[in-house]
Protein backbone atom coordinates (compact mmCIF):
# COMPACT_ATOMS: atom_id res chain seq x y z
CA UNK A 1 0.00 0.00 0.00
CA UNK A 2 2.85 2.34 0.90
CA UNK A 3 4.52 1.61 -2.43
CA UNK A 4 1.29 2.36 -4.28
CA UNK A 5 0.96 5.75 -2.60
CA UNK A 6 4.60 6.62 -3.27
CA UNK A 7 4.17 5.63 -6.92
CA UNK A 8 0.96 7.70 -7.08
CA UNK A 9 2.81 10.80 -5.88
CA UNK A 10 5.56 10.13 -8.42
CA UNK A 11 3.04 9.92 -11.26
CA UNK A 12 1.51 13.22 -10.21
CA UNK A 13 4.88 14.89 -9.71
CA UNK A 14 6.32 13.88 -13.08
CA UNK A 15 3.10 14.83 -14.85
CA UNK A 16 2.44 11.35 -16.24
CA UNK A 17 0.86 11.87 -19.67
CA UNK A 18 -1.70 9.06 -19.35
CA UNK A 19 -2.79 10.28 -15.94
CA UNK A 20 -3.20 13.91 -17.04
CA UNK A 21 -5.08 12.89 -20.17
CA UNK A 22 -7.64 11.19 -17.94
CA UNK A 23 -7.78 14.10 -15.51
CA UNK A 24 -8.21 16.57 -18.36
CA UNK A 25 -11.08 14.61 -19.94
CA UNK A 26 -12.76 14.19 -16.55
CA UNK A 27 -12.65 17.93 -15.91
CA UNK A 28 -13.88 18.75 -19.41
CA UNK A 29 -16.83 16.36 -19.14
CA UNK A 30 -17.86 17.30 -15.59
CA UNK A 31 -17.42 21.07 -15.95
CA UNK A 32 -19.36 21.11 -19.21
CA UNK A 33 -22.12 19.03 -17.65
CA UNK A 34 -22.32 21.35 -14.63
CA UNK A 35 -22.36 24.43 -16.85
CA UNK A 36 -25.23 22.97 -18.89
CA UNK A 37 -27.06 21.89 -15.74
CA UNK A 38 -26.72 25.43 -14.35
CA UNK A 39 -28.00 26.96 -17.57
CA UNK A 40 -31.08 24.75 -17.37
CA UNK A 41 -31.42 24.39 -13.63
CA UNK A 42 -30.90 27.88 -12.22
CA UNK A 43 -33.71 29.64 -14.13
CA UNK A 44 -35.94 26.61 -13.54
CA UNK A 45 -35.15 26.63 -9.83
CA UNK A 46 -35.84 30.37 -9.65
CA UNK A 47 -39.17 29.99 -11.46
CA UNK A 48 -40.18 27.13 -9.18
CA UNK A 49 -39.27 29.32 -6.21
CA UNK A 50 -41.35 32.34 -7.17
CA UNK A 51 -44.01 31.33 -9.70
CA UNK A 52 -47.34 29.87 -8.61
CA UNK A 53 -48.99 27.46 -11.05
CA UNK A 54 -50.95 24.19 -10.94
CA UNK A 55 -48.67 21.22 -10.46
CA UNK A 56 -45.87 23.26 -8.89
CA UNK A 57 -45.91 21.15 -5.72
CA UNK A 58 -45.68 17.93 -7.72
CA UNK A 59 -42.80 19.36 -9.74
CA UNK A 60 -40.92 20.29 -6.57
CA UNK A 61 -41.42 16.78 -5.15
CA UNK A 62 -40.25 15.31 -8.47
CA UNK A 63 -37.07 17.40 -8.65
CA UNK A 64 -36.30 16.74 -4.99
CA UNK A 65 -36.71 13.01 -5.62
CA UNK A 66 -34.56 13.12 -8.73
CA UNK A 67 -31.68 14.42 -6.63
CA UNK A 68 -31.27 10.83 -5.58
CA UNK A 69 -31.41 9.47 -9.12
CA UNK A 70 -29.04 6.49 -9.25
CA UNK A 71 -26.24 7.18 -11.76
CA UNK A 72 -26.73 3.81 -13.42
CA UNK A 73 -30.38 4.66 -14.03
CA UNK A 74 -29.41 8.03 -15.55
CA UNK A 75 -26.85 6.14 -17.63
CA UNK A 76 -29.47 3.63 -18.73
CA UNK A 77 -31.90 6.39 -19.79
CA UNK A 78 -29.24 8.16 -21.84
CA UNK A 79 -28.06 4.82 -23.23
CA UNK A 80 -31.58 4.04 -24.45
CA UNK A 81 -31.83 7.49 -26.01
CA UNK A 82 -28.49 7.31 -27.78
CA UNK A 83 -28.31 3.62 -28.69
CA UNK A 84 -28.59 2.72 -32.37
CA UNK A 85 -32.29 1.87 -31.98
CA UNK A 86 -33.02 4.89 -29.78
CA UNK A 87 -34.56 8.20 -30.89
CA UNK A 88 -31.15 9.93 -30.96
CA UNK A 89 -29.30 6.90 -32.35
CA UNK A 90 -28.60 8.52 -35.76
CA UNK A 91 -26.45 11.13 -34.01
CA UNK A 92 -23.96 8.34 -33.16
CA UNK A 93 -23.09 9.88 -29.79
CA UNK A 94 -22.89 6.69 -27.77
CA UNK A 95 -19.41 5.98 -26.35
CA UNK A 96 -18.27 9.56 -26.89
CA UNK A 97 -17.46 12.29 -24.34
CA UNK A 98 -20.65 14.06 -25.50
CA UNK A 99 -22.73 11.11 -24.30
CA UNK A 100 -20.97 11.31 -20.95
CA UNK A 101 -21.71 15.03 -20.74
CA UNK A 102 -25.39 14.36 -21.47
CA UNK A 103 -25.57 11.65 -18.81
CA UNK A 104 -23.92 13.83 -16.18
CA UNK A 105 -26.17 16.75 -17.12
CA UNK A 106 -29.21 14.52 -16.55
CA UNK A 107 -27.76 13.54 -13.20
CA UNK A 108 -26.79 17.03 -12.03
CA UNK A 109 -29.71 19.15 -13.27
CA UNK A 110 -32.19 17.97 -10.60
CA UNK A 111 -29.61 18.82 -7.92
CA UNK A 112 -29.18 22.33 -9.31
CA UNK A 113 -32.95 22.83 -9.64
CA UNK A 114 -33.81 21.56 -6.16
CA UNK A 115 -31.03 23.32 -4.26
CA UNK A 116 -31.31 26.61 -6.16
CA UNK A 117 -35.08 26.58 -5.65
CA UNK A 118 -34.56 26.36 -1.91
CA UNK A 119 -31.90 29.11 -1.85
CA UNK A 120 -33.98 31.44 -4.01
CA UNK A 121 -37.26 30.69 -2.19
CA UNK A 122 -35.66 31.77 1.08
CA UNK A 123 -34.41 34.99 -0.46
CA UNK A 124 -37.67 35.59 -2.28
CA UNK A 125 -39.53 35.46 1.01
CA UNK A 126 -37.47 38.43 2.11
CA UNK A 127 -37.50 40.35 -1.20
CA UNK A 128 -41.02 39.60 -2.44
CA UNK A 129 -42.94 42.58 -1.13
CA UNK A 130 -40.16 45.04 -1.96
CA UNK A 131 -39.85 43.78 -5.52
CA UNK A 132 -43.62 43.75 -6.05
CA UNK A 133 -43.86 47.29 -4.71
CA UNK A 134 -41.31 48.28 -7.35
CA UNK A 135 -43.55 46.85 -10.05
CA UNK A 136 -40.90 44.39 -11.17
CA UNK A 137 -41.78 41.71 -13.73
CA UNK A 138 -41.46 38.01 -12.94
CA UNK A 139 -38.42 37.82 -15.21
CA UNK A 140 -36.93 40.86 -13.49
CA UNK A 141 -37.49 39.23 -10.10
CA UNK A 142 -35.84 36.00 -11.30
CA UNK A 143 -32.77 37.88 -12.53
CA UNK A 144 -32.58 39.95 -9.33
CA UNK A 145 -32.77 36.87 -7.14
CA UNK A 146 -30.27 34.90 -9.24
CA UNK A 147 -27.79 37.77 -9.01
CA UNK A 148 -28.22 38.39 -5.31
CA UNK A 149 -28.02 34.69 -4.48
CA UNK A 150 -24.93 34.22 -6.66
CA UNK A 151 -22.59 33.14 -3.86
CA UNK A 152 -25.01 30.57 -2.49
CA UNK A 153 -25.68 29.40 -6.03
CA UNK A 154 -21.96 28.88 -6.55
CA UNK A 155 -22.11 26.45 -3.67
CA UNK A 156 -25.04 24.75 -5.40
CA UNK A 157 -22.98 24.46 -8.59
CA UNK A 158 -20.16 23.04 -6.52
CA UNK A 159 -22.47 20.38 -5.12
CA UNK A 160 -23.40 19.55 -8.71
CA UNK A 161 -19.76 19.35 -9.70
CA UNK A 162 -19.09 17.02 -6.79
CA UNK A 163 -21.85 14.73 -7.95
CA UNK A 164 -20.64 14.79 -11.57
CA UNK A 165 -16.95 14.29 -10.84
CA UNK A 166 -17.53 11.45 -8.39
CA UNK A 167 -20.04 9.35 -10.30
CA UNK A 168 -18.95 6.27 -12.21
CA UNK A 169 -22.06 4.34 -13.24
CA UNK A 170 -23.50 6.70 -15.84
CA UNK A 171 -20.25 7.53 -17.63
CA UNK A 172 -19.28 3.86 -17.63
CA UNK A 173 -22.55 2.91 -19.36
CA UNK A 174 -22.65 5.61 -22.03
CA UNK A 175 -18.91 6.21 -22.37
CA UNK A 176 -17.72 2.65 -22.30
CA UNK A 177 -14.43 3.50 -20.54
CA UNK A 178 -12.52 3.45 -23.83
CA UNK A 179 -8.82 4.18 -23.42
CA UNK A 180 -7.81 7.62 -24.76
CA UNK A 181 -11.44 8.34 -25.73
CA UNK A 182 -13.85 8.13 -22.81
CA UNK A 183 -11.73 7.04 -19.88
CA UNK A 184 -12.20 9.37 -16.92
CA UNK A 185 -10.88 9.39 -13.36
CA UNK A 186 -13.65 7.40 -11.72
CA UNK A 187 -13.88 4.70 -14.39
CA UNK A 188 -10.10 4.40 -14.40
CA UNK A 189 -9.97 4.05 -10.62
CA UNK A 190 -12.55 1.25 -10.81
CA UNK A 191 -10.73 -0.48 -13.68
CA UNK A 192 -7.20 -0.19 -12.30
CA UNK A 193 -8.29 -1.32 -8.83
CA UNK A 194 -9.89 -4.43 -10.32
CA UNK A 195 -6.59 -5.09 -12.16
CA UNK A 196 -4.61 -4.66 -8.93
CA UNK A 197 -2.82 -1.61 -10.32
CA UNK A 198 -3.25 0.51 -7.21
CA UNK A 199 -0.69 3.24 -7.96
CA UNK A 200 -2.65 4.93 -10.72
CA UNK A 201 -5.93 4.37 -8.85
CA UNK A 202 -4.56 6.06 -5.73
CA UNK A 203 -2.96 8.80 -7.83
CA UNK A 204 -6.26 9.61 -9.48
CA UNK A 205 -8.00 9.46 -6.12
CA UNK A 206 -5.54 12.03 -4.80
CA UNK A 207 -6.11 14.26 -7.83
CA UNK A 208 -9.87 14.02 -7.29
CA UNK A 209 -9.45 15.08 -3.69
CA UNK A 210 -7.09 17.89 -4.71
CA UNK A 211 -9.64 19.21 -7.20
CA UNK A 212 -12.36 19.16 -4.56
CA UNK A 213 -10.11 21.01 -2.10
CA UNK A 214 -9.07 23.58 -4.71
CA UNK A 215 -12.62 24.34 -5.80
CA UNK A 216 -13.85 24.61 -2.21
CA UNK A 217 -10.90 26.80 -1.25
CA UNK A 218 -11.50 29.10 -4.22
CA UNK A 219 -15.16 29.38 -3.30
CA UNK A 220 -14.36 30.22 0.30
CA UNK A 221 -11.87 32.87 -0.83
CA UNK A 222 -14.50 34.35 -3.12
CA UNK A 223 -17.05 34.42 -0.32
CA UNK A 224 -14.46 36.13 1.86
CA UNK A 225 -13.87 38.96 -0.58
CA UNK A 226 -17.55 39.40 -1.43
CA UNK A 227 -18.90 38.92 2.03
CA UNK A 228 -17.26 41.84 3.77
CA UNK A 229 -17.98 45.38 2.71
CA UNK A 230 -17.15 45.49 -0.92
CA UNK A 231 -20.10 44.84 -3.17
CA UNK A 232 -20.26 46.22 -6.68
CA UNK B 1 -28.58 67.60 2.98
CA UNK B 2 -28.15 69.27 -0.38
CA UNK B 3 -31.03 71.53 -1.31
CA UNK B 4 -29.56 72.12 -4.74
CA UNK B 5 -30.48 68.64 -5.71
CA UNK B 6 -34.12 69.30 -5.14
CA UNK B 7 -34.11 71.19 -8.37
CA UNK B 8 -31.78 68.90 -10.27
CA UNK B 9 -32.24 65.43 -11.63
CA UNK B 10 -33.68 63.97 -14.75
CA UNK B 11 -37.24 65.21 -14.62
CA UNK B 12 -39.25 68.23 -13.67
CA UNK B 13 -39.15 68.44 -9.93
CA UNK B 14 -42.11 70.66 -9.36
CA UNK B 15 -45.29 69.77 -7.51
CA UNK B 16 -47.20 69.74 -10.77
CA UNK B 17 -47.78 66.19 -11.99
CA UNK B 18 -48.90 64.94 -15.35
CA UNK B 19 -52.38 63.87 -16.40
CA UNK B 20 -51.37 60.23 -15.85
CA UNK B 21 -50.87 60.84 -12.13
CA UNK B 22 -52.38 58.28 -9.76
CA UNK B 23 -53.54 61.13 -7.54
CA UNK B 24 -55.95 61.66 -6.01
CA UNK B 25 -56.38 58.22 -4.50
CA UNK B 26 -59.77 57.44 -3.00
CA UNK B 27 -60.85 54.59 -0.73
CA UNK B 28 -64.62 54.19 -0.47
CA UNK B 29 -66.08 51.79 2.03
CA UNK B 30 -62.96 49.64 1.85
CA UNK B 31 -62.78 46.57 4.04
CA UNK B 32 -60.21 43.83 4.35
CA UNK B 33 -60.96 40.50 5.95
CA UNK B 34 -58.67 37.53 6.21
CA UNK B 35 -59.45 34.16 7.76
CA UNK B 36 -62.70 35.58 9.06
CA UNK B 37 -60.97 38.44 10.88
CA UNK B 38 -61.86 41.94 9.73
CA UNK B 39 -58.75 44.10 9.80
CA UNK B 40 -60.17 47.12 8.00
CA UNK B 41 -63.82 48.07 8.00
CA UNK B 42 -65.62 50.66 5.90
CA UNK B 43 -62.57 52.84 5.39
CA UNK B 44 -63.12 55.91 3.25
CA UNK B 45 -60.36 58.42 2.74
CA UNK B 46 -58.80 60.70 0.14
CA UNK B 47 -55.12 61.18 -0.63
CA UNK B 48 -54.88 64.56 -2.30
CA UNK B 49 -51.91 65.73 -4.36
CA UNK B 50 -49.46 68.04 -2.66
CA UNK B 51 -50.71 67.29 0.85
CA UNK B 52 -48.71 65.22 3.30
CA UNK B 53 -51.12 62.84 4.95
CA UNK B 54 -50.17 61.21 8.23
CA UNK B 55 -51.95 57.98 9.09
CA UNK B 56 -51.97 57.55 12.84
CA UNK B 57 -53.39 55.05 15.25
CA UNK B 58 -52.42 52.47 17.82
CA UNK B 59 -50.51 49.30 16.94
CA UNK B 60 -52.71 46.95 14.93
CA UNK B 61 -55.14 49.68 13.91
CA UNK B 62 -54.62 48.86 10.22
CA UNK B 63 -52.23 51.63 9.16
CA UNK B 64 -49.71 49.44 7.33
CA UNK B 65 -52.54 47.47 5.75
CA UNK B 66 -53.89 50.75 4.35
CA UNK B 67 -50.53 51.41 2.69
CA UNK B 68 -50.43 47.92 1.18
CA UNK B 69 -53.90 48.42 -0.27
CA UNK B 70 -53.02 51.84 -1.72
CA UNK B 71 -49.86 50.38 -3.26
CA UNK B 72 -51.88 47.55 -4.79
CA UNK B 73 -49.96 44.82 -2.97
CA UNK B 74 -53.29 43.63 -1.54
CA UNK B 75 -56.83 43.94 -2.86
CA UNK B 76 -59.73 45.09 -0.67
CA UNK B 77 -62.25 42.38 0.11
CA UNK B 78 -65.06 44.97 -0.01
CA UNK B 79 -65.37 48.54 -1.20
CA UNK B 80 -63.51 50.36 -3.92
CA UNK B 81 -60.05 51.82 -4.09
CA UNK B 82 -59.50 54.07 -7.07
CA UNK B 83 -56.57 55.95 -8.46
CA UNK B 84 -57.06 58.91 -10.77
CA UNK B 85 -55.13 57.14 -13.51
CA UNK B 86 -57.37 54.05 -13.33
CA UNK B 87 -56.60 50.54 -12.13
CA UNK B 88 -53.02 50.10 -10.97
CA UNK B 89 -51.13 48.01 -13.50
CA UNK B 90 -47.63 46.64 -13.07
CA UNK B 91 -46.16 49.75 -14.67
CA UNK B 92 -48.64 51.99 -12.88
CA UNK B 93 -47.47 50.54 -9.59
CA UNK B 94 -44.22 52.37 -10.19
CA UNK B 95 -46.11 55.66 -9.83
CA UNK B 96 -46.50 54.69 -6.18
CA UNK B 97 -43.39 53.89 -4.15
CA UNK B 98 -43.33 52.30 -0.72
CA UNK B 99 -40.66 52.45 1.94
CA UNK B 100 -41.21 49.72 4.47
CA UNK B 101 -40.58 50.05 8.18
CA UNK B 102 -37.75 47.55 7.95
CA UNK B 103 -35.81 48.40 4.81
CA UNK B 104 -35.38 45.50 2.42
CA UNK B 105 -32.13 46.20 0.65
CA UNK B 106 -30.57 43.99 -1.97
CA UNK B 107 -27.33 42.17 -1.27
CA UNK B 108 -25.42 44.77 -3.23
CA UNK B 109 -23.61 48.01 -2.65
CA UNK B 110 -25.44 51.26 -1.97
CA UNK B 111 -24.88 52.26 -5.60
CA UNK B 112 -25.84 48.76 -6.74
CA UNK B 113 -29.23 49.08 -5.04
CA UNK B 114 -29.85 52.38 -6.77
CA UNK B 115 -28.66 51.08 -10.14
CA UNK B 116 -31.06 48.16 -9.81
CA UNK B 117 -33.93 50.55 -9.07
CA UNK B 118 -33.09 52.86 -11.98
CA UNK B 119 -32.98 49.89 -14.32
CA UNK B 120 -36.22 48.46 -12.95
CA UNK B 121 -37.90 51.83 -13.36
CA UNK B 122 -36.72 51.94 -16.97
CA UNK B 123 -34.74 55.13 -16.59
CA UNK B 124 -32.91 55.59 -19.91
CA UNK B 125 -29.36 54.29 -19.69
CA UNK B 126 -27.88 57.67 -20.61
CA UNK B 127 -29.57 59.33 -17.64
CA UNK B 128 -28.72 56.73 -15.01
CA UNK B 129 -25.27 57.97 -14.01
CA UNK B 130 -26.50 61.51 -13.33
CA UNK B 131 -29.53 60.20 -11.47
CA UNK B 132 -27.35 57.91 -9.40
CA UNK B 133 -25.14 60.81 -8.33
CA UNK B 134 -28.18 62.95 -7.53
CA UNK B 135 -29.77 60.25 -5.41
CA UNK B 136 -26.54 59.48 -3.56
CA UNK B 137 -26.09 63.16 -2.78
CA UNK B 138 -29.71 63.55 -1.77
CA UNK B 139 -29.29 60.77 0.77
CA UNK B 140 -25.81 61.98 1.72
CA UNK B 141 -24.45 58.53 0.92
CA UNK B 142 -21.98 59.32 -1.83
CA UNK B 143 -19.01 58.45 0.39
CA UNK B 144 -20.61 55.07 1.09
CA UNK B 145 -21.58 54.32 -2.51
CA UNK B 146 -19.45 51.17 -2.70
CA UNK B 147 -20.23 49.92 0.78
CA UNK B 148 -22.55 46.93 1.13
CA UNK B 149 -26.04 48.32 1.73
CA UNK B 150 -26.68 45.74 4.40
CA UNK B 151 -23.90 46.93 6.68
CA UNK B 152 -25.13 50.53 6.81
CA UNK B 153 -26.61 51.95 9.99
CA UNK B 154 -30.41 51.88 10.34
CA UNK B 155 -30.70 55.56 9.48
CA UNK B 156 -28.47 55.21 6.42
CA UNK B 157 -30.44 52.17 5.27
CA UNK B 158 -33.69 54.07 5.61
CA UNK B 159 -32.29 57.05 3.67
CA UNK B 160 -31.16 54.69 0.95
CA UNK B 161 -34.63 53.12 0.88
CA UNK B 162 -36.23 56.52 0.47
CA UNK B 163 -34.01 57.68 -2.38
CA UNK B 164 -34.38 54.28 -4.02
CA UNK B 165 -38.13 54.89 -3.94
CA UNK B 166 -37.59 58.36 -5.39
CA UNK B 167 -35.68 56.79 -8.29
CA UNK B 168 -39.12 55.81 -9.59
CA UNK B 169 -40.03 59.51 -9.78
CA UNK B 170 -43.32 58.51 -8.13
CA UNK B 171 -46.47 60.54 -7.75
CA UNK B 172 -47.07 59.06 -4.34
CA UNK B 173 -44.55 57.98 -1.71
CA UNK B 174 -45.82 55.72 1.06
CA UNK B 175 -43.64 55.71 4.18
CA UNK B 176 -44.31 53.13 6.85
CA UNK B 177 -42.86 54.39 10.12
CA UNK B 178 -39.59 55.44 8.48
CA UNK B 179 -38.08 56.75 11.70
CA UNK B 180 -39.06 53.93 14.05
CA UNK B 181 -36.05 53.11 16.24
CA UNK B 182 -33.93 55.98 14.89
CA UNK B 183 -32.13 58.52 17.04
CA UNK B 184 -33.10 62.22 16.84
CA UNK B 185 -30.33 63.10 14.38
CA UNK B 186 -31.20 60.27 12.00
CA UNK B 187 -34.87 61.17 12.37
CA UNK B 188 -34.15 64.77 11.44
CA UNK B 189 -32.26 63.64 8.33
CA UNK B 190 -35.19 61.48 7.26
CA UNK B 191 -37.62 64.35 7.83
CA UNK B 192 -35.43 66.64 5.71
CA UNK B 193 -35.46 63.99 3.01
CA UNK B 194 -39.24 63.80 3.18
CA UNK B 195 -39.44 67.57 2.74
CA UNK B 196 -37.12 67.31 -0.25
CA UNK B 197 -39.28 64.58 -1.76
CA UNK B 198 -42.26 66.90 -1.42
CA UNK B 199 -40.27 69.65 -3.10
CA UNK B 200 -39.76 67.23 -5.99
CA UNK B 201 -43.51 67.13 -6.42
CA UNK B 202 -44.02 63.84 -4.63
CA UNK B 203 -47.11 63.48 -2.47
CA UNK B 204 -46.31 61.69 0.77
CA UNK B 205 -48.38 59.43 2.99
CA UNK B 206 -46.65 58.86 6.29
CA UNK B 207 -47.54 56.22 8.84
CA UNK B 208 -46.11 57.33 12.16
CA UNK B 209 -46.53 56.91 15.88
CA UNK B 210 -44.43 59.99 16.49
CA UNK B 211 -46.90 62.74 17.36
CA UNK B 212 -44.18 65.38 17.23
CA UNK B 213 -43.17 64.24 13.77
CA UNK B 214 -46.76 64.30 12.55
CA UNK B 215 -47.14 67.81 13.94
CA UNK B 216 -43.99 68.91 12.10
CA UNK B 217 -44.76 67.32 8.76
CA UNK B 218 -48.43 66.56 8.23
CA UNK B 219 -50.97 68.64 6.38
CA UNK B 220 -53.77 66.13 6.98
CA UNK B 221 -54.23 63.38 9.51
CA UNK B 222 -56.18 60.16 9.12
CA UNK B 223 -56.77 58.52 12.47
CA UNK B 224 -57.50 54.81 12.48
CA UNK B 225 -58.90 52.91 15.41
CA UNK B 226 -59.56 49.17 15.28
CA UNK B 227 -59.60 49.18 11.48
CA UNK B 228 -61.97 52.12 11.11
CA UNK B 229 -61.26 55.74 10.23
CA UNK B 230 -62.49 57.80 13.11
CA UNK B 231 -61.04 61.13 11.99
CA UNK B 232 -59.78 62.60 8.75
CA UNK B 233 -58.99 66.22 9.24
CA UNK B 234 -56.36 68.93 8.71
CA UNK B 235 -53.43 68.30 11.04
CA UNK B 236 -53.90 71.49 13.07
CA UNK B 237 -57.47 70.58 13.96
CA UNK B 238 -56.53 67.02 14.81
CA UNK B 239 -53.84 67.95 17.27
CA UNK B 240 -55.57 70.97 18.79
CA UNK B 241 -59.14 69.71 18.89
CA UNK B 242 -59.47 65.98 18.32
CA UNK B 243 -63.08 65.18 17.58
CA UNK B 244 -63.24 61.70 19.04
CA UNK B 245 -62.50 60.31 22.45
CA UNK B 246 -60.19 57.68 20.88
CA UNK B 247 -58.06 60.30 19.13
CA UNK B 248 -57.87 62.40 22.30
CA UNK B 249 -56.85 59.30 24.27
CA UNK B 250 -54.25 58.38 21.64
CA UNK B 251 -52.68 61.83 21.70
CA UNK B 252 -52.63 61.71 25.49
CA UNK B 253 -50.88 58.33 25.32
CA UNK B 254 -53.81 56.46 26.84
CA UNK B 255 -55.24 54.56 23.87
CA UNK B 256 -54.66 50.82 23.74
CA UNK B 257 -55.97 48.55 21.02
Amino acid sequence: MGDAIAEAFRLIAVGDAALWEIVSLSLRVSLTAVALACLIGLPLGALLAIARFPGRGALIVATNSLMGLPPVLAGLLVYLLLSRAGPLGPLELLYTPTAMIIAQTVLVTPIIVALSRQVIADMHQEYDEQLRSMGITTMGAVLTLLYDARLSLLTVALAGFGRAAAEVGAVMMVGGNINHVTRVMTTTIALETSKGNLAIAVGLGLVLMLIALTVNGALMALRGTQGVARHV
Amino acid sequence: MSDALVTSGRRTLTPARGPDSVLPVAMDGVGYTIDGVTLLDDVSLRIRPGRLTAIMGANGAGKTLCLRLIQGLLQPTVGTLSHASGPVTLTGRRRIATVFQRPVLLRRSVAGNLRHALKTYRVPRAERAAMLTDLLDLAELRALAHRSARVLSSGEQQRLSIVRALAADPDLLLLDEPTANLDPYATRMIETLIRQAEARGVTVVLVTHDVGQARRLADDVVFLNRGRVTEQTPAGSFFDEPQTAEAAAYLAGRLLL
